[in-house]
């Protein structure tokens, strides 16, 4: 019996660790979803900066507001600009056809983007804009080449530049950056707020991860004392089979 | 209650089957741990067809609305969540349990003589559980929904003169689209399980005509009791009821342990790449199917000689369907005289270990990039291409060595588990 779990253990072996790769030397961030001042934080820097071109259009401005104990006065107040009822969901005041316009392309919607990019990825991400005279928008990302998005939180971190090692593409991994105009934020200070504006986006991405961790606690305690007994009710009915 | 009884069956032989199926179908006493998979496969089922029925009530089968709609069960349905992540890990808690029961079987022989037809039947349900896997893997409209769909219909455009004409007329479209969404939604909700259920009913009429196997692989039917008892059977129920009670609970508490804290399993139970809405401009750097389809996947693209006539393309998709059509053969494939790997000899021992590493490696380099190196030596194409080598050397040389094997004797009665 026990060489019978084992062989199925290791067969399944395989099933453990990444079945999607990802992209390498994204920086990691650390998640906290019960840390609920800094899922505040992630929603106040969301609502003001985010969520004047992203959507996150899967999301209600109530849920959020209950979820992170706001409160509907605070809600009302600083959080919803593009919305007065708190049924609502989460989308942008920016016309889709202007965004194409103004910038080539709609931003994406934001509501799924840490389960589809995933959190490191977005810490990375936010991290890693560069000034550069060749593109439009005089912004550049080395984590993600030429994008569209200009670096939004700049007074917040400053302008900086980057080179390349080896003179070669832009890369993460290869980026030396040289500040060319202080930001508000000193460097960990700007880290901490982005680690919080990913916290947020993880639990805007999952809403029901504040609660199932608590739950599947309980339900594990439950099937722990259901597989107890229903292993005892096995060995008495068992006991005349010889 | 016993009048009632009495009158129901003059009516209706509930009586009967109740006993000839449940509290007198007789069981053999040494079943063990790789017995209990059927009975899991058949409550994963039940537990889909439930959840399945709640996802239907909330979800949209339309192409503009199929993707919103699967993330309004996830926040705004209460409970949703709950509903939808026992779904989508049901589906593969469903794989992993057919896997291990048909495991089972290449381990003591159940496919053998008189158990064909119960093998063939449970083949016909694998393959059927495929194509539902298939179908409910493109409704929620993600981006991996949407190009593994239009990976696989574009196999079908393979087949020589009506290959475009068929899988145009699959998809409905030109593209996967609108219609094929509407479709596929059809046949995972309404046609296929309904197919299922038939075929579920059928393979155990099957099995209990024949009765079951056992470990011994020897038949417990050859020694009976005065009253027609086989005296190493043991009631279905209450004896097999309540461990297989047992068993459910067990398997309960990993797929609940998988839903609560770790839904994404990941990326081998939900891909990261649909999170994002189906985009028919934008392909996923890697396409691939979801875990239990990728060894047969990995076979299809470990062919890519060009040299054959017509095409590369066309004998993967022969070598894919080669590989679900030889495990029918199985049981004329076997001509070993024992029945259970207790009696076998080393070379049917050194075969199945060997094809199990293989299709679990297949599997594997069905989610990688196949030329990239994995396994280290070999590009991942090639390691499919020994693996496709080995996959089929089981079955087809396996008339060989079942026969060359040194097998021992078989006991008269059944021993221990």
């Amino acid at each position: 019996m026990k060489k019978c779990i084992v062989s199925v253990l290791m067969l399944l072996m395989p099933l453990v660790g990444s079945a999607s790769g990802g992209a390498g030397n994204l920086d990691k961030v650390y998640i906290d979803v019960s840390d609920q001042p800094s899922l505040q934080r992630g929603a106040r820097t969301f609502v003001n900066y985010c969520l004047s071109c992203h959507n996150a259009s899967f999301m209600r401005y109530e849920r959020m507001a209950t979820d992170l104990g706001i409160s509907e006065t605070l809600l009302r107040e600083e959080m919803m600009f593009a919305s007065d009822k708190p049924g609502d969901l989460m989308v942008t005041a920016m016309p889709a056809a202007g965004a194409k316009a103004w910038f080539g392309v709609v931003p994406p919607d934001l509501s799924l983007t840490a389960r589809s990019r995933g959190a490191d990825w977005i810490y990375t991400y936010l991290r890693s804009f560069y000034t550069d005279e060749s593109t439009t928008t005089g912004w550049n990302n080395a984590l993600f080449s030429n994008v569209a998005m200009p670096h939004v939180l700049y007074q917040w971190q400053g302008a900086r530049s980057a080179t390349f090692e080896g003179g070669g593409v832009a890369d993460v991994s290869s980026v030396r950056y040289q500040s060319v105009v202080p930001g508000t934020m000193t460097g960990r200070e700007y880290d901490a707020a982005i680690r919080d504006l990913t916290n947020f986006m993880v639990y805007l991405a999952e809403p029901a991860k504040l609660v199932r961790y608590e739950i599947g606690f309980w339900v594990m305690l439950f099937m722990g004392v259901f597989i107890v007994l229903a292993y005892l009710l096995k060995k008495e009915y068992w006991r005349d089979v010889h | 209650m016993s009048k009632f009884m009495t009158w129901v069956d003059e009516r209706f032989p509930a009586t009967k089957v109740w006993e000839e199926h449940i509290s007198k179908y007789y069981a053999p006493k040494n079943l063990n741990f790789w017995y209990f998979f059927g009975s899991l496969a058949m409550v994963v089922m039940v537990l889909q067809i439930l959840t399945g029925i709640f996802l239907t009530m909330h979800y949209k089968p339309d192409s503009s609305l199929a993707f919103a709609s699967v993330e309004y069960i996830m926040r705004d349905v209460p409970g949703g969540w709950f509903i939808r992540y026992l779904h989508s890990v049901g589906a593969s808690m469903l794989f992993i349990v057919v896997y291990l029961h048909m495991f089972r079987g290449l381990l003591y022989g159940s496919h053998r003589s008189p158990r064909e037809l119960i093998w063939l039947l449970g083949m016909l349900l694998y393959v059927t559980l495929m194509a539902e896997a298939f179908f409910g893997y493109l409704l929620p409209w993600g981006n991996m929904s949407y190009w593994g769909a239009q990976v696989i219909i574009s196999l079908f455009g393979a087949v020589p003169g009506i290959g475009p004409g068929l899988s145009e007329w699959i998809r409905g479209d030109f593209v996967v689209s609108d219609a094929t969404l509407n479709r596929f939604f059809a046949f995972h909700v309404i046609l296929v399980p309904l197919l299922l259920s038939l075929l579920v009913y059928l393979h155990i009429v099957a099995l209990h005509k024949v009765g079951g196997n056992n470990p011994d692989g020897i038949d417990i039917k050859k020694d009976k009791d005065a009253s027609g008892k086989p005296l190493d059977g043991i009631a279905f129920h209450p004896y097999y009821t309540v461990k297989d009670n047992l068993g459910v609970a067990v398997m309960m508490t990993a797929l609940l342990a998988v839903v609560f804290f770790v839904p994404e399993l990941g990326g081998w139970f939900l891909e990261k790449d649909n999170f994002a809405p189906a985009d028919i401009l934008q392909t996923p750097p890697e396409i691939v199917p979801l875990w239990y389809l990728t060894p047969y996947y990995s076979i299809l693209r470990a062919v890519t000689f060009d040299w054959l006539p017509g095409g590369a393309k066309l004998w993967g998709v022969l070598a894919m369907g080669a590989a679900i059509v030889v495990l029918f053969f199985l049981p004329w494939l076997d001509r070993s005289p024992v029945r259970s790997i207790r009696y076998r000899g080393w070379m049917y021992k050194t075969a199945l270990t060997l094809f199990v590493i293989t299709f679990v490696m297949l599997g594997y380099l069905g989610t990688r990039n196949p030329s990239h190196v994995d396994l280290g030596l070999l590009k991942n194409v090639t390691w499919s291409q020994i693996g496709l080598v080995v996959y089929f050397a089981f079955f087809l040389l396996m008339p060989i060595y079942t026969r060359m094997d040194r097998t021992k004797p078989e006991p008269d009665r059944v021993t221990g588990q």
